[in-house]
Parts: structure tokens; C-alpha cells; sequence
């Protein structure tokens, strides 16, 4: 399913953090969104997911029943006493709602996201215990049993070691084999322009979309800086889309 | 010796009503506790708990101490905040403990206005520290229903609300199950606590909450054992705090909030899994 940015603003109190962006997104893309920090990039992500209102504009070909969605790993309450198995198989709550329980099967596909991301014989360690890298991975693994076509990755690999993040970009490249679609929001250049063939360079509005490098030019990126910097506390009313 | 354990439940029938009542109050208010303390929410039961005042205090002034007035005031009004409070929370930019708070205040600022109208206040005495030593039938059925309702509405929300818990987004992005599991988990908090102030007074009742569950995070790890361990806690607490007011001739309230007031500090002590002394002798570590 491709989707659609037509014309998509975001804003707090006013303020644009996301101005008049529009995109197309076709399915099996492997998209990255990058720019300096304040360029809108995960509140644009969080829009994706539903979690924030679109002010102006809209976002097609995304609903709730096809998307899986990675946190930022501060959002998690880390100290709640779950085991990896459990936080994992909460990636099957589509198929098994409020009450349903687990059948052979769905352990048999829990063990195996677990040892898919490298963390076989860790099912019935406290999450509170894992180092970030391991709790990275078991979220990857609810992702991968989630099955979504859609999967949006905020920050998947911030302060992540060379190691797991090796692990983890296998996982997203047999997604994309896979035609899936994915979009991440990340910092790491470098890994964009080795691992990622679209990006989406934003600082509030859209400087370059398109593939990797031909957005990733030191021209952009320097325009990228500049504009994400000016903020103005009296900006007037924007009339763009008004007329 | 059996007997002096025994014996009061045995020859005096107000004392198994209490025993019963007071078991029934925990089976449905332990769990909701285990979810508040890992929620962070430990005093929002304090919050809701002032918060059902003014609508019990509105039944007082309109049909007297009638069970069935308090019951329905207190729901009334203890749903209202916690609607309100939960619509803020989720809607505004305030937190959940500011936005409750605000809303608390505001429904005890006007509980105690009406409780001054009615000039005699000792009869509200009832509400505050509630009435466990005399329970009729019609309370007992109450508190039953209540922790019926309570444990499988709580079965039915166990698994959103472990989710919301962990990972808030993660139910927020796949469906409606995030509200759902917000406001029945405020909803059970709500009739908990009035099925709490009808045995031990608003202000007990969150002792049977939080003490227990406090108590049991230092005996266990996972969730299924904590539930277990303080809902064990929980009989515990008012079973000995009801000898204890027999035979010492004290409130029976404050005497079982003070057991399991006893048991979390025993816990906090002595607990295996983070209590003070096993914390500080154990420094062996295994290799791997």
C-alpha cells in the first residue's frame, strides 16, 4: 500500500514542527528520516503512528491494523516486572485481544522471534535486567511477530553496539526483502548512506526526498542546519494552503 | 491456643461478617493496589478516596446513612473525577496526578461544604472510617458483588493494562484498548474504594491497596507472584488486624491497615528479593 503526505503540517502551540510536507511513500520502500534535532522527524513518525494530531493535511494509506511501531527505548517503563517472553508476545495482541491465550503455535513463533534477534535462552529474564542492546533486540522481536506491512522505527539504533546493530540491520534488510515498508528516524548518517536507499531530509520542511545520495549533499545538509536554527517567537500567520 | 485464633470467628457472628466482608474488599482492591504501585500512582487512591466524599456526603443529606445512597453518591462522584481527571490527562499537557489532584479538590472543597450544611458531622464518622464490625446482609452482598465485578473486569483488562504499563505507545498505535484499558482500570479503582470505605473508611481502604503490594515486591519478582504473594498478604492483614481489635477492644479499621502495616516493614527488612538484609549480606555473585 503506498502512502500519502499531501500537504502535512504538525505543530506545538502553533509553531510548525512539520510545515506543508508532502510525500510519497511506495510499499517496499526503505526509507530514512533524517535532519538536525528539532527538524520534526519523530513527531513526523508519531504522526504516521496516530499518536499526534495532524494540524493541516493528511496522512493516507496508514491505519491502525497494519502498522508495527518501535518506540524511542526511553518511553518504556524498563522497570516493570515482565520477562522478555512476555513483553515479545505482546506483539501477537492483534490475534489475541484481551483474552485469548497463547496455542502451541504462538510459542513455537515467540521462541522463535527471541532466537531470531539473538536472544535465545533470555525468555525468562526480567526486562529490568536486560542492557539496552538486549532490550532493543526483544523489542525487534515483538516487531517481527507483529507482521506488519508497515513498520516505523524511531531512533532503532541510539546507543546501540556495532554488534546488535549488525544483527538488527539483517533483520530490517529481510523485511525489505521482504516488501515491506520501512521508515526509521535516525541520526546516523553514515548508516543511511549505507543502508538505506530513500531519504526524507527534513528541518520542518521538507529540504530533499528522494534517494540517498542525492539528498545527503553537503548543500542540503547545510541548508538543513540553517533553517531548522531560525525560530521566530512573532512569526505571522501562515497564509500557505490559505488561498 | 487453637481456640483464641479461632474462637472469635467461631462464637461471634459479626466477626465472620467482618472476616468475610474484609476478605472480599481484598480479593478486589489488592490487585488494582499492585497496578497503582507499579503505575506510580500509589497516592491517587488517597486523591480518588477524598474525591467520593462530596457524593457520599450528598446521599447523607439526601436519604440518611442508606447503604444503598452512599454506594451510589460515591460511585457518582468517584467516576466524575476520575472521568474528568482521565479526559485531562490524556487531552492536555498536565500529567495525571495534577490533573487529579485539581479535580479532588475541588470534589472535597465541595464534600465538606455540604458536610457543613448538615450541622451534626458525626455520623459521617461512618464514611471515614467505615463499619466493618457491622455488617448487615445488604453490605455483605455489596462488597461481594463488588469484588466479583472487580476480579474479572480486572481478568478481562490484566493483559492492556500490563502493555500500557511497559510500552504506553504500544496500544495507542493498534486500536482503541489504550483508552479502554485507562479508564476500567479508573473505573475499578472507583468501586474499590467504595467498596473499601463501606468496611474500613475512605482513608483505610487504601491500605489495603498499597500496603500489600508494597509489601509483596520485596518477596517477589514477576507479576504473577507479586499478585499472588499480597493478595496472601492482604488475608493475612485482616485476619490478624480483626483478632487483634477483639481482644484488645480497638477500631478493627486502623488495626488491620496497622498488620499490614507491620508485614510491609517485616518485608522491607527481611524481603529476599531487595529487603535490607539480604541486600546488605549477600555479595556472593555467580560466575556467568
Amino acid at each position: 500500500m503506498t502512502i500519502y503526505l499531501n500537504n502535512v503540517t504538525l505543530a506545538y502551540e502553533k509553531h510548525p514542527a512539520v510545515h506543508h510536507l508532502n510525500a510519497t511513500i511506495n510499499k517496499g520502500d526503505w526509507l530514512a528520516i533524517v535532519g538536525p534535532n528539532g527538524a520534526g522527524k519523530s513527531t513526523l513518525l508519531n504522526a504516521m503512528a496516530g499518536l499526534t494530531t495532524v494540524h493541516e493535511g493528511s496522512i493516507e494509506g496508514l491505519c491502525s491494523d497494519t502498522i508495527a511501531y518501535l518506540p524511542q527505548q526511553a518511553q518504556l517503563d524498563k522497570s516493570f516486572p515482565i520477562t522478555v517472553f512476555e513483553l515479545v508476545f505482546t506483539g501477537l495482541w492483534a490475534k489475541l485481544g484481551y483474552t485469548k491465550s497463547l496455542d502451541a503455535e504462538d510459542y513455537k513463533k515467540c521462541t522463535a522471534a527471541i532466537a531470531a534477534v539473538g536472544l535465545h535462552g533470555f525468555e525468562s529474564r526480567m526486562i529490568n535486567t536486560l542492557s539496552g542492546g538486549q532490550l532493543q533486540r526483544s523489542l525487534f522481536a515483538r516487531v517481527l511477530l507483529q507482521d506488519q506491512p508497515v513498520i516505523l522505527l524511531d531512533e532503532p539504533f541510539n546507543a546501540i553496539d556495532r554488534k546488535t546493530l549488525i544483527d538488527l540491520t539483517e533483520l530490517i534488510n529481510q523485511w525489505h526483502r521482504g516488501q515491506r515498508t520501512i521508515i526509521m528516524v535516525t541520526h546516523d548518517l553514515d548508516y543511511v548512506q549505507a543502508h538505506c536507499p530513500k531519504t526524507l531530509l527534513l528541518a520542518r520542511e521538507c529540504i530533499g526526498y528522494g534517494s540517498t545520495k542525492n539528498i545527503l549533499t553537503v548543500d542540503n545538509l547545510k541548508r538543513a542546519r540553517q533553517l531548522s536554527e531560525s525560530f521566530d517567537e512573532h512569526a505571522p500567520w501562515c497564509q500557505q494552503g490559505a488561498a | 491456643m487453637d481456640s483464641i485464633f479461632v474462637s472469635p470467628f467461631t462464637d461471634y457472628v459479626f466477626m465472620q461478617r467482618a472476616l468475610i466482608g474484609s476478605l472480599a474488599v481484598c480479593l478486589g482492591a489488592v490487585p488494582v493496589g499492585i497496578f497503582m504501585t507499579l503505575r506510580r500512582m500509589s497516592l491517587t487512591g488517597d486523591a480518588m478516596a477524598h474525591a467520593i466524599l462530596p457524593g457520599a456526603a450528598f446521599a447523607y443529606l439526601l436519604s440518611g446513612l442508606s447503604l444503598i445512597g452512599l454506594t451510589v453518591g460515591g460511585l457518582i462522584a468517584g467516576l466524575v473525577v476520575a472521568a474528568l481527571a482521565g479526559w485531562v490527562a490524556r487531552t492536555t499537557q498536565l500529567h495525571e496526578d495534577t490533573s487529579l489532584a485539581s479535580f479532588y479538590l475541588i470534589s472535597l472543597a465541595l464534600g465538606v461544604l455540604v458536610i457543613s450544611l448538615e450541622h451534626s458531622n458525626v455520623d459521617l464518622f461512618h464514611v471515614l472510617f467505615g463499619n466493618i464490625l457491622a455488617l448487615d446482609n445488604t453490605a455483605l452482598w455489596l462488597l461481594a458483588g463488588i469484588a466479583t465485578i472487580s476480579v474479572f473486569v480486572m481478568a478481562w483488562l490484566y493483559r492492556p493494562l500490563v502493555i500500557e504499563c511497559v510500552d504506553s505507545s504500544f496500544l495507542l498505535v493498534s486500536g482503541r484498548a489504550s483508552l479502554i484499558a485507562h479508564y476500567g482500570f479508573l473505573f475499578l479503582l472507583v468501586i474499590n474504594l467504595v467498596a473499601g470505605f463501606h468496611a474500613l473508611g475512605t482513608l483505610m481502604a487504601i491500605g489495603i491497596m498499597i500496603l500489600p503490594a508494597a509489601a509483596a515486591r520485596f518477596w517477589a519478582k514477576t507479576l504473577d507472584v507479586i499478585l499472588i504473594t499480597s493478595i496472601l498478604i492482604s488475608f493475612f492483614g485482616c485476619y490478624s488486624g480483626l483478632i487483634l481489635s477483639f481482644y484488645f477492644d480497638v477500631p478493627a479499621g486502623p488495626a488491620i491497615v496497622l498488620s499490614l502495616g507491620v508485614v510491609y516493614i517485616a518485608s522491607l527488612m527481611f524481603g529476599y528479593n531487595g529487603g535490607f538484609v539480604v541486600k546488605n549480606r549477600e555479595k556472593r555473585h555467580l560466575v556467568g
